[in-house]
């Protein structure tokens, strides 16, 4: 663990990636091989069950450090992490344990399902025996939090860097539903017989936004348009008379959407699709509402199959009849999904995302501003010759979104950040007219820089007319641009609307607050009911 | 009939009505006690300032021509019916706690203080009191100072390792007391030290006062970083990430202060290395000062004022927080 809390401390004390991945590299051609298992697996988001509630967490922190609750309780939000906050009120410890990472994982797995009192005593005798940077550490795997400012992309490439491997292979070794327990570096990392799992997926091939005109991307008969649909990225695996569903997070989702278990009677085994994952009426997707009450849910109840069915749009071909296709033109590839898919039933869970017809960038620029009639977010382009890579890529995929709806709202409520911006005001209600009154009707926290936090912080200080715990209600002044995706109709919402993805487009200094938007300026951006 | 208070808190500050003075006042008055001469402190403009004679050089190069009286630590003066004397408060060289006594009861405002002794500051002594103005800057539990030594160990690893990865080391800190602290814990024999304008002219005047630092070249326009190979630069915060720091080419930037504790400010500054050191009482500090005090009553100002008072309420000690014009519960200047 000292070596653990080594590297984690080197990867947070630099800005670099040529730091960081040298870092990782160091460790992992020094550590031991389960440790180096556990890291991988830690870094890639395979995160143990969480062992012990916060709640107990915080109680037995403010027991061992001799001090109320409600003192760690209004420390935490100054800190912006709990399992720091608990690292820092602990006394210093009274010895050194010198248990590996993999040891204190064992004795975590170990500790799930004990009974209150052997939980506690296991924790408590942890905290003793480990110093500030390792117990903050501790704490983060206890709580299930661990999350680290290093891509995997990142990780994979010092992996590659300490075996010598390829890198795309690797990330293709670390993809699916491997842990620690079930398999050892050998096998993850350097077994010749890689493809041994029928539910690995490939690493998801991700697109960068379009910056600027698609003319600069050369000639139209280089590249193929489709809609980029606004539903779950999806891979879609077919083998062994087996099928798996997985998330670009590298989620597996199968028993989410039983619907796609049919796909076996329609394909052969070995065949991988990607695709989008959408709520859809037997034409057409639904709106991202009715998806959204399908997320989260582990099991789905009858009625909700048949109010908000899924099917997978698929728009990639990387696996047919076992064999790996990623290197072929992406051309090709298509040409193939389209005979694999083309002679299906309606009734079918998959089809093919159908490609967008153009002959010049005019016409796709045109055909672009009808995206919203399609349930569509924009368009995609893709390289025809392109194979379908590991992971983000510059230059092949692109995603050509439409502009977001934009509204002018006033602050009204600021709240602390976490972590990184735990002590500025970054978190922000907002609201428009409706009347005289001031009706709050989005969240957001993202789009403006640290300076302007800095400012608005500054702002929110002097300019507090009340304070909820750690929410400030603020003189409705500021006025804000907010930009979003889309918008519904939300009974729960005291506005009546729902906004998806909002977020601060820009601070409008010029305006005053009561020139900011209207709720009915919102809610004429609602379809008409019954389209 | 009852007696006015020793000291009161007004809009021009804190004031003593048997003497007639402000200490540290932030508008102009007649007669000011100054603790220490960081600016939030010593203010220009009062027509008589009375220091101790550590913090004298500084108010004066400062502050420019005033009316400036001086008092050694200890030593007992009486100005109208009150008796005041100054002592160390260990938070920068020169810098005190004052005592005011008025009719047998005492009041003491701390300033700003550190516990720790840092090697140049004459180190915080406790005085008893039945009132007690505490800072709370760092009044929450979460701040526990390290072992200082470890840190001068982890900044001179720190300058080694950027001069063999051929950066320029660029060492963030306040120009008054922690340049200083920060130049007595740096190794001198790995490289030259150099530093910014404002850091130098501190510096000079703490070393004029027989303050022993070492060596350090002050960074002009004509300075040649190249001739000052495996250098250190000392400057104060304003002056990391701005132009005047291109001139030394490829760097790594470090900040010393106590906020860097937390690993999100740590974060936010997007400095390379945070070393924790603070030149003002971390949550220990602040609770022993308070009980060597001896004070019934507390009143707690800068810094987390709420929660530190709430704190000595649940120890049942008579605490209230000082009306400041300060709002800032989460400061971050230090």
């Amino acid at each position: 663990m000292i070596r653990f809390a080594r590297l984690f401390e080197a990867l947070d004390q630099s800005t670099r990636t040529t730091d960081k991945v040298n870092a990782l590299a160091a460790y992992f051609a020094e550590a031991e091989p389960l440790d180096r298992l556990w890291t991988v697996a830690l870094f890639s988001g395979r995160r143990p069950r969480r062992a012990v509630t916060t709640t107990e967490l915080r109680s037995w922190a403010a027991e061992a450090a001799g001090l109320p609750l409600w003192l760690v309780d209004e420390s935490y939000p100054v800190v912006g992490d709990l399992a720091e906050t608990i690292a820092l009120i602990l006394p210093p410890p009274d010895r050194l344990s010198r248990r590996p990472l993999s040891g204190w994982m064992a004795l975590l797995r170990d500790l799930a399902g004990q009974p209150e009192a052997a939980r506690r005593a296991a924790i408590l005798d942890a905290w003793a025996e480990l110093d500030t940077a390792q117990r903050f550490l501790f704490n983060k795997l206890v709580t299930g939090g661990f999350r680290v400012g290093v891509s995997q992309k990142l990780m994979t490439r010092a992996l590659a860097q300490a075996t010598g491997r390829d890198e795309a292979e690797l990330a293709h070794r670390l993809m699916g539903s491997w842990s620690p327990e079930t398999t050892s570096w050998e096998t993850l990392i350097q077994a010749e017989d890689a493809g041994a799992d029928a539910s690995r997926p490939y690493p998801f091939c991700l697109a960068h936004p379009l910056e600027g005109e698609p003319a600069n991307l050369g000639s139209p008969q280089d590249w193929c348009a489709e809609w980029k649909w606004d539903g779950i990225r999806g891979q879609l695996i077919l083998r062994e008379g087996r099928h798996f569903v997985w998330s670009r997070g590298e989620e597996l989702m199968t028993d989410r959407f039983p619907e796609l278990a049919r796909a076996l009677d329609f394909l052969p085994p070995g065949t991988v699709l990607d695709g989008e994952i959408l709520a859809w009426d037997g034409t057409a997707p639904l709106p991202f509402a009715a998806l959204q009450r399908r997320i989260g849910r582990k099991s789905v109840p009858k009625k909700l199959l048949e109010e908000a069915p899924v099917i997978l749009l698929a728009y990639d071909l990387l696996e047919w009849q076992g064999r790996d296709l990623r290197a072929a033109p992406f051309a090709e590839r298509r040409a193939l999904l389209d005979r694999a898919l083309g002679d299906l039933p309606p009734d079918a869970p998959v089809r093919p995302s159908p490609l967008v017809a153009f002959d010049d960038w005019q016409t796709l620029a045109n055909i672009r501003t009808e995206a919203r009639d399609q349930q569509a977010e924009g368009l995609m382009l893709k390289r025809a010759a392109s194979p379908y890579h590991a992971g983000r890529k510059k230059g092949d995929w692109w995603k050509w979104k439409l502009d977001p709806y934009t509204v002018d709202a006033v602050m009204i409520y600021a709240q602390a950040g976490h972590g990184r911006r735990a002590t500025l005001y970054t978190d922000f209600t907002f609201a428009v007219w409706d009347g005289d009154a001031l009706v709050p009707f989005a969240k957001a926290y993202s789009g403006l820089t640290d300076a302007e936090f800095r400012e608005i912080t500054a702002w929110v200080r002097s300019n507090t007319l009340q304070r909820f715990g750690p929410v400030r209600q603020v003189k409705p002044e500021l006025v804000f641009e907010i930009a979003f995706e889309g918008i519904q109709q939300s009974p729960r919402h005291k506005s009546g609307i729902a906004l998806r993805f909002p977020r601060m487009l820009r601070w409008r200094r010029d305006k005053p607050a009561a020139e900011a938007n209207r709720l009915e300026d919102l809610k004429q951006l609602l379809a008409p009911p019954g389209t | 009939m009852a007696r006015d208070p020793v000291l009161e808190f007004t809009e021009r500050g804190i004031y003593c009505p048997a003497g007639g003075f402000y200490v540290d006042p932030w508008h102009p008055v007649d007669r000011a006690l100054i603790t220490h001469g960081h600016a939030d402190h010593a203010r220009p403009g009062h027509s008589r300032y009375l220091s101790t004679t550590g913090a004298a050089p500084i108010l004066r190069q400062r502050l420019g021509d005033i009316t400036l009286e001086t008092v050694s630590y200890g030593a007992l003066l009486r100005i109208g019916d009150a008796r005041v004397s100054f002592h160390p408060a260990g938070h920068v060289p020169g810098s005190a706690q004052i005592r005011v006594e008025v009719a047998g009861e005492v009041w003491v405002v701390s300033g700003d203080y550190k516990t720790v002794a840092d090697g140049l500051s004459e180190p915080f002594e406790p005085v008893r009191c039945h009132t007690f103005i505490t800072e709370s800057t760092f009044g929450l539990p979460v701040f526990r100072w390290p072992d200082p030594a470890e840190v001068a160990r982890n900044l001179n690893d720190w300058w080694r390792g950027s001069v063999a990865a051929g950066r320029t080391p660029v060492l963030g800190a306040y120009a008054l007391g922690k340049a200083q602290r920060l130049l007595s814990m740096l190794d001198p024999g790995i490289g030259p030290i150099l530093t910014h304008g404002a850091i130098e002219t501190a510096t000079s005047v703490l070393r004029a006062q027989g303050f022993d630092l070492p060596p350090t070249v002050a960074v002009t326009p004509e300075t040649d970083p190249r001739a000052h190979g495996g250098a250190l630069v000392l400057a104060p915060p304003s002056a990391l990430g701005s132009a005047w720091m291109r001139r030394f080419g490829p760097v790594s930037t470090g900040f010393a202060s106590g906020w860097m504790m937390l690993r999100g400010v740590r974060r936010r500054r997007a400095m390379d290395r945070g070393f924790v050191l603070s030149d003002h009482a971390d949550w220990p500090g602040l609770n022993t000062a308070i009980t060597e005090s001896g004070a019934e009553k507390i009143f707690v100002t800068h810094g987390y004022t709420e929660i530190f008072t709430q704190w000595l309420r649940s120890r049942r000690l008579d605490a209230d927080i000082v009306p400041t014009r300060f709002t800032g519960d989460e400061a971050q200047a230090e």
